[in-house]
């Protein structure tokens, strides 16, 4: 046969063939919430592909220029040459701009699959003994996703994007002590200055994108050694994984989703308009316009800014200045208590086993109350970074809407949490009753039957049937 | 049966793969033609979709479905593995001229010579932290001065300077001492709020003549410019995270996460009617840093 000559000529030399056979057989299980972290890992490739096109053409440079290109409305106009090459790549390039938009998609894409991602390992307990590790490379990637995606969406240098900057330098410059040296450090001295987009434009193609790969690697290294996580269902247990194997099945069916999650993201950079930088004009310090959005992902933080009430600290002379509560504290707070929880969990409930065997939330309600009132209060920040949109699209008082989502910013999760709660019991409760009318009967060689759920050791084979 | 389900799989993997074989020499086409982007965009959504749905009918009609079961060893090593797996990274034994097992006093035991590694790493990479220095300036008192010096000629956006006949008591414009138009922490909002001298502050009545007002339009929350004057409330807003400001009242904030009052530039009026600043702002402008009052 073909593939036995060609694989015999490549063991001869490497001797790979008995670790490639275990690999082609490593099982995945079946279950749609698994390919969340895969729909991640694919809109890196695509940003890869349509982020190394766009350097051929950007030109990382804050030095000015009089913009002389084919879109009338700018023709004249003094901008950086960061910005201009933006405007070339966008209009005089052919299917720059769907490379563009791609892109940016993409990357909207990407950080959200990585939250959800989260989202379904925190309420299904995947992070739990042995996987404690993987949850922090986890954690580690989606904030370099975050970071990636705020530096790329600084590069433009267009009046949206540089606002943005101007914010955070502003936290920056907010951390006591270190907070103007640092502010200098990174931006190369006083807001606006000529260093940063170079300097964002290193970290956006080399350092961020180096590191993710780096640490997707090591993700993907841990997944394999642990082996899957699984759901409980027949025949599965701790000690085995159920589903499909990497080849020839899986293959084809992850490579599908890898089309299906390119052609959503071709069909939404050719159709669906992002971010169009030549509308918002090149960035000027003394300029802004209201309904000021950054990207949907740092949303929580741009509420948080408007939420804060106007409280600061001084002690002794000093001051801590309000932007750093919202701005550093919280996200502190928040990654800090994310890298610890597998610990924290694991103290709360004196659960120091390994489980492969994935909790459906219904089961942990208390983990799930809790992970649905933090949710339900990021999501009310989300929601007060567009205060001033929602206040002009109900015309109704930005002041009244920030008094709104001040207090709902408290009293949403509480009532997420006891709603989750009292579901997850609910839920549970009726699991409960269908069980007791669901009997596992296993047929005997002497003809009886027995009730096979009452042994755990006995693994239900063919001839196990359900009866009600 | 099973046959009739395998031809019509394959029936709908080889229409799929045709769709995107026909919409890829299209895509081919189109770009060559001057390209259109919404038309490229569908080509390409097109052509990837086809592939990915004939893998994924590929997947689950035609391929071994399962369920199969793998395995899962435990995970953790015996403890003996452990124990030798540490003693030979402490590198406790080693042979002798013939071979034999021998033992010798491990690198790692040396006392010394660990401190003494520790200590060359460790000062290594403390020299390599100080080529960071270079990134920035230090600050210094940057953040403390502007442009504004005393008797600097307060001109508008094109650089020409502002009389005091220029605004309509009501009207507002963005200002720059003379010489510096652009810079972004001496960007300044100046509005006529009379058609004479207002006092906004016990102790500043000289610093707005003929109505004048002159703020930094640097918002002393995140930085953002203060760009929306509502003139009937004489009130400043910040667009970015809606700090207002009462323009009467020494731009004292009323709403949102300002603390702090915008500083204001302290106006003359030339012998020629020209707007000149007294002095620099007599505090740092902009968000707030840890010894801004020192």
């Amino acid at each position: 046969m073909l593939v036995e000559r060609g694989v015999r000529g490549l063991d001869r030399r490497l001797g790979l063939a008995r670790f490639a056979r275990t690999a082609l057989n490593k099982v995945f299980p079946d279950h749609w919430s698994f390919m969340i972290g895969e729909i991640a890992m694919y809109c890196l490739v695509i940003l890869i592909l349509t982020g190394v096109y766009l350097t051929f053409f950007f030109v990382p440079d804050s030095r000015h220029v009089i913009y002389h290109g084919s879109y009338g409305p700018l023709r004249g106009v003094r901008m950086s040459a960061a910005y201009e090459s933006t405007l070339h790549v966008t209009f005089d390039v052919r299917a720059g701009l769907l490379m563009r938009q791609i892109h940016h998609w993409a990357a909207l894409l990407f950080v959200g699959s990585i939250l959800v991602h989260l989202l379904r390992i925190f309420f299904t307990g995947a992070f739990r003994k042995p996987r404690e590790l993987n949850w922090m490379v986890g954690l580690t990637l989606f904030l370099l996703a975050l970071g990636n995606g705020f530096t790329g969406y600084s590069l433009p240098d267009d009046l949206l994007s540089g606002t943005g900057l101007r914010i955070a330098y502003s936290v920056l410059l907010s951390i006591p002590l270190a907070g103007p040296w640092l502010a200098f450090l990174v931006f190369g001295g006083e807001f606006p200055s000529d260093d940063i987009i170079p300097r964002l434009f290193v970290i956006h193609i080399l350092i961020v994108p180096a590191l993710i790969v780096g640490l997707l690697t090591v993700h993907l290294v841990m997944l394999v050694r642990q082996k899957h996580t699984q759901f409980a269902g027949r025949g599965r247990r701790e000690d085995n994984v159920v589903g499909s194997k990497l080849w020839p099945t899986f293959t084809a069916k992850t490579l599908g989703l890898f089309f299906f999650v390119f052609a959503v993201c071709a069909a939404l950079g050719g159709l669906a308009q992002i971010n169009p930088v030549w509308l918002y004009g090149p960035f000027d310090p003394s300029a802004v316009s209201a309904g000021s959005q950054p990207d949907w992902y740092i949303g929580w933080l741009e509420g948080a800014l408007r939420l804060m009430p106007p409280w600061e600290l001084r002690i002794g002379g000093f001051e801590i200045p309000n932007p750093f509560f919202p701005g550093v504290l919280l996200p502190g707070i928040t990654f800090t208590v994310l890298y610890l929880w597998p610990w924290i969990e694991e103290r709360l409930t004196k659960d120091h086993a390994h489980h492969h065997i994935l909790d459906r939330p219904r089961d942990r309600p208390r983990r799930t109350a809790l992970g649905v009132a933090v949710l339900a209060f990021y999501v009310v920040l989300f929601l007060a970074g567009g205060n001033d949109v929602i206040a002009a699209r109900f015309d109704l008082s930005v002041n009244a809407v920030t008094y709104v989502f001040r207090a709902l910013v408290f009293v949403l999760p509480v009532v997420a949490a006891v709603v989750a709660y009292r579901l997850c019991n609910e839920l549970a409760a009726r699991d409960h009753d269908d069980e007791e009318k669901l009997a596992l009967l296993e047929r005997t060689p002497e003809g009886g039957y027995v009730d096979a759920d009452r042994d755990p050791g006995s693994d239900p084979g063919n001839d196990t049937k359900v009866v009600t | 049966m099973n046959g009739n389900v395998e031809r019509r799989a394959t029936r709908l993997i080889a229409i799929s793969l045709g769709i995107t074989t026909v919409a890829a020499l299209l895509l081919a086409l189109v770009y060559l033609l001057g390209g259109q982007t919404q038309l490229e965009g569908v080509l390409i959504a097109l052509a990837l979709g086809g592939l990915g749905y004939a893998f994924v009918i590929t997947a689950r009609r035609l391929l071994p479905q399962g369920p199969f079961v793998e395995d899962r060893k435990r995970l953790e090593s015996s403890p003996d593995d452990i124990k030798a797996f540490a003693s030979d990274f402490e590198a406790v034994y080693d042979v002798d001229a013939e071979g034999d097992d021998a033992t010798r006093e491990g690198i790692a035991r040396r006392k010394l010579l660990g401190r003494m590694l520790g200590a060359a790493i460790g000062a290594l990479g403390l020299a390599s932290l100080f080529p960071l220095a270079s990134l920035g300036p230090r600050p210094g008192n940057s953040l403390f001065v502007t442009k504004w010096r005393r008797g600097s000629r307060v001109v508008n956006e094109q650089g020409e300077p502002v009389n005091v006949e220029d605004l309509e008591v009501g009207g507002v414009i963005t200002v720059f001492p003379h010489g510096n138009v652009g810079a972004a922490d001496s960007q300044t909002l100046l509005i006529r709020l009379a058609d004479t001298a207002v006092t906004t502050r016990p102790g500043r009545e000289t610093w707005a003549p003929e109505g004048y007002v002159a703020y930094s339009k640097v918002c002393t929350h995140a930085g953002c410019p203060v760009g929306l004057y509502q003139q009937s409330i004489e009130r400043l807003l910040c667009p970015c995270h809606q700090s207002t400001f009462e323009v009467a009242n020494g731009a004292t904030p009323v709403f949102g996460p300002a603390t702090r009052s915008l500083p204001q530039l302290p106006l003359m009026v030339d012998t020629e009617g020209f707007l000149r600043s007294q002095s620099d702002y007599n505090q740092p402008i902009g968000p707030g840093f840890w010894n801004r009052d020192r």
